[in-house]
């Protein structure tokens, strides 16, 4: 069927350009732009983890630096205290699943939904904030670590190979990682979302009556969906934590702000979008922040730009950049073949 | 020796703050059964049916499914227990495909490979089979309806409720209806509320008229629509 | 004895800083069903709006209290006719523009002003209560909350306006085929809450200063105090600003204040989880 041929070509493209990137960059690229490339990685994967739970499953959760937070500091304090770092890295992408279960656990079966659960997820990514952010003096050590208060976690131990507490990964071994992981996440939900219970999720997300009507404990499907979102956002908290450092503004509010314009700005809805959405907007924030050094382009506040994107945006662009992608091949193939499928379009629509 | 009713409902009661939508209803309904429900607009229908579904909570009152108390309980244990409900106002995944609606209705209660052909199935019978790779979000609403009969007839429950089946629906939509409920009535329970009089006619045995929340009277379908009191309560509107 | 007065008119000040920081967004929210994401920035555009003013020499009460509302005011009128006004009915997609245009502002704000904090000192001096000191501008803010409420209350309950605006708001179509304009409603309530809004940024510009980001502390609390009271403003806002004031106040005198933060959060949390609609979701429904 021509709609199975084009995901599989889609996702070969996407395997192909991640491998290209895995193996080419280390090849001719420095460590600066090695380690910067983790980060647009790691943050990737925290893309990804919103993209799936809200624009798979309709959950708008507007504090998903919580669990990336978690992840960072869960994986910080355990691998100070144990010296080794593989159990940590296990305990950092848990922790957050483990307590987006309970977040979920309260919200779902409370009926909470839309915008209240909106404020709910954000007053709870403030929660942590404020109080991670206060707790500088020994009085917060956790074991040997220090939480640090807004300073954070001085020193966070590196990633070692498994087995071998002395003998760290280096940049480019975490960049690998970071990489495949990403590789292998996105692969994975464009996997899960054609499962059986990928179909389901996606039902709940457009009419949660009627999938309840038919049968579907649709609280446990959120829940489940919910807590796979908080561990790939633990994941990119630990992948951060080795790449920066670990400090309360992961948990902050510009940074669920930032996952989701990288969503709005890729498209909502799709699995690509958010990635492309993502490295796109870090790309740009880094280049207008050296651009705003220049003199006479002072004037080129980050936030200004970022604002008014948005703002275009959700006005005129709302699909994002796939959805122009979309429309724009759309629009050439409309060139070359004059009668329009309603096959393929509603195929494409409703292909992850 | 009694028969367990499939469906069977005592003095139930919903209230929203000082409106009685649904007052005292005893309601009851044996396998196999195909019940009409008709009445006014505002009489109480839909309320009963959302009671029925676990969609809302009633007030007072019990309902037992096959001598099951389920009054309250969420309505996808209730679903689960062979409830299958058209809404009056249509209930479908219109992201989605009609035959992905229809198939995921199936899937609930079967292995995915048979589902498959249950989905087939259903879209056959009800007649959809033609915009099967429509998004449902695009359909008429007329087309959206027999999409959800789809969706709903796929799971085969045991109880159908069918909430305003005809509206927005051409008149050989209708006939292929009146087929539609005959054939399911071989097995299925249905209970149909309907403002179509000549629908109800030709599908009717019993009849349950509903008027300010109440049960007005309950009977035959030739007595019921010829009955004065049922007249009046529809102010004439309809012509028996 | 004196502590105990004290530790009320604590609570008071919280209660109305609340009541200040949320009025704006509650009437925009409760009326229109609008989330105002840049509702912070709003506040701090008042804020600037009045220290600009009185930089230049304009007196201080009229730099707060008519300068910064008429700034704001405007600017939310032209920003609910370029923006907000293509969104109506889409939640999601105004609280998504309006963050964009909390980051725009922001940013413009960073331009113009820089990133220090401009400051005035508090008017009115201190108060001695037995053996503590208060501000007596505090106090004086307790007293505009309490005004503000009130002259909401009797607006919406006594004159057209408000008549019109509440018909507007339950029933669009309907006030339109008697005659009243919807357009023209919605234009003038958003403009009337970016004004609370400057009225707010201004008046606790002495408490706090300003600085382009104060917003995000603004925002939350706002939100928090919004969503918690539920859909009528008056009383909703007045409900649960009493609430969560209290509560943060009593944690931050038993505990600090990063912690009596944190409880005011947990309490809304809690809050939401009980009664998701808010609080006057389930009580007081039919209040202003």
């Amino acid at each position: 069927m021509k709609a199975g041929r084009l995901a599989l070509a889609s996702n070969l493209a996407v395997l192909a350009a991640g491998l290209a990137v895995l193996f080419g960059l280390p090849a001719f690229a420095e460590t600066y732009l090695i380690i910067n490339s983790t980060i647009f990685a790691a943050f990737s994967i925290l893309a990804l983890s919103l993209a799936l739970i809200w624009g798979y499953a309709g959950i708008l959760c507007f504090g998903q630096a919580a669990f990336f937070g978690l992840g960072g500091y869960t994986y910080a304090v355990a691998a100070i205290n144990m010296g080794e770092t593989t159990l940590p890295a296990l305990i950092a992408v848990l922790l957050p699943a483990l307590f987006a279960g309970l977040l979920g656990y309260f919200m779902f079966w409370g009926r909470i939904s839309d915008v209240y659960l909106g404020v709910i997820t954000l007053t709870v990514s403030l929660i942590f904030y404020r109080f991670v952010n206060q707790t500088a003096g020994e009085q917060w050590n956790i074991g040997d670590a220090p939480l640090g208060g807004f300073n954070g976690i001085p020193s966070t131990p590196i990633l070692n190979w498994p087995g071998r507490p002395g003998d760290q990964l280096a940049p480019e071994d975490i960049f690998a990682l970071s990489v495949s992981l990403l590789l292998v996440l996105y692969l994975g939900c464009k996997f899960l979302l054609g499962t059986r219970f990928g179909r389901i999720i996606v039902a709940i997300r457009e009419n949660e009556t009627r999938a309840e009507l038919l049968g579907y404990d649709v609280r446990l499907y959120k829940l489940a969906i919910f807590m796979m979102g908080g561990a790939m956002a633990g994941l990119s908290g630990l992948l951060f934590a080795n790449s920066v450092f670990v400090s309360p503004t992961m948990f902050s509010l510009p940074v669920s702000g930032q996952i989701i314009i990288w969503i709005i700005i890729g498209g909502l809805g799709t699995l690509i979008g958010p990635v492309i959405g993502c490295i796109f907007m870090q790309i740009l924030t880094n280049w207008l922040g050296t651009l705003s050094q220049v003199k006479g382009f002072g004037w080129i506040d980050p936030n200004l730009v970022l604002g008014v994107l948005l703002v275009i945006f959700v006005l005129l662009v709302p699909r994002g950049l796939t959805g122009l992608t979309i429309d724009f091949w759309s629009w050439l193939k409309g060139l070359a073949s004059p009668a329009p499928t309603d096959t393929a379009t509603a195929r494409e629509r409703t292909d992850p | 020796m009694s028969v367990t009713p499939l469906l069977q409902t005592r003095g139930l009661t919903m209230r929203f703050g000082g409106v009685v939508a649904v007052d005292h209803v005893d309601f009851t309904l044996q396998e196999r059964e195909l019940r009409c429900v008709i009445g006014p607009n505002g009489a109480g229908k839909s309320t009963f049916f959302k009671c029925l579904t676990g969609q809302l909570r009633p007030s007072e009152g019990e309902i037992l499914f096959r001598g099951e108390p389920v009054a309250g309980k969420g309505s996808h244990a209730i679903a689960r227990m062979g409830v299958g409900i058209k809404t009056q106002v249509p209930n479908v995944f219109d992201g989605l495909c009609a035959r992905d609606n229809v198939w995921i209705a199936a899937a609930k209660v079967m292995a995915d490979r048979a589902a498959e052909r249950r989905t087939d199935e259903a879209m056959a019978r009800v007649g959809i089979g033609a915009i099967a790779h429509r998004l449902v979000g695009q359909l008429a609403h007329g087309q959206r309806q027999l999409v959800e009969l789809a969706m709903v007839i796929a799971p085969e429950p045991d109880l159908i409720l069918l909430d305003e089946p005809t509206a927005g629906t051409t008149d050989e939509e209708v006939d292929r209806l009146v087929d539609l409920i005959g054939e399911l009535n071989r097995s299925h329970a249905l209970v149909v509320v309907e403002h179509d009089m000549q629908f109800i006619r030709r599908i009717a045995r019993t009849v349950t008229v509903f008027h300010q929340g109440a049960v007005l009277i309950e009977g035959d379908v030739a007595a019921i629509l010829t009955n004065e009191q049922v007249r009046d309560v529809y102010l004439g509107k309809q012509a028996a | 004895m004196d502590y105990f007065v004290i530790l009320l008119l604590q609570i008071g000040s919280a209660i109305a800083s609340l009541v200040l920081l949320s009025i704006g967004l509650a009437v925009i929210f409760g009326m229109m069903r609008v989330i105002n994401l840049a509702h912070g920035e709003f506040l701090m555009l008042g804020g600037y709006a009045a220290i600009t003013a009185y930089n230049h020499g304009v007196n201080l009460w009229l730099a707060m209290m008519l300068v910064a509302p008429l700034t704001v005011g405007i600017f939310g009128a032209v920003v609910e006719r370029l923006v907000i006004r293509h969104l109506y009915g889409r939640l999601i997609d105004t609280m998504l523009a309006t963050w964009g245009l909390s980051l725009a502002m922001i940013g413009f704000v960073t331009v113009v002003f820089g990133n220090t904090v401009s400051g005035i000192s508090a008017p009115l001096g201190s108060l001695s209560i037995g053996a503590y000191r208060t501000g007596a501008y505090e106090i004086f803010l307790i007293g505009i909350a309490a005004l503000l409420l009130v002259v909401g209350w009797l607006v919406l309950r006594f004159t057209r306006h408000g008549l019109i605006s509440r018909g507007t708001m339950q029933n669009p179509a309907m006030a339109a085929a008697l005659g009243t304009n919807p357009s023209a409603v919605y234009a003038a309530t958003f403009a009337v809450g970016s004004a609370l809004s400057g009225l707010a940024g201004g008046l606790l510009a002495p408490l706090s200063g300003v600085v382009p980001t104060i917003g995000s502390a603004y925002i939350a609390k706002a939100f928090i105090t919004v969503i918690s009271g539920g859909a009528a403003i008056l009383s909703g806002t007045a409900i649960a600003s009493t609430l969560l004031g209290a509560i943060n106040t009593l944690a931050t005198f038993a505990f600090t204040s990063v912690l009596g933060e944190v409880a005011l959060l947990v309490a809304a949390v809690v809050l939401l989880r009980l009664l998701p609609q808010g609080i006057t979701g389930r009580f007081f429904r039919r209040a202003l």
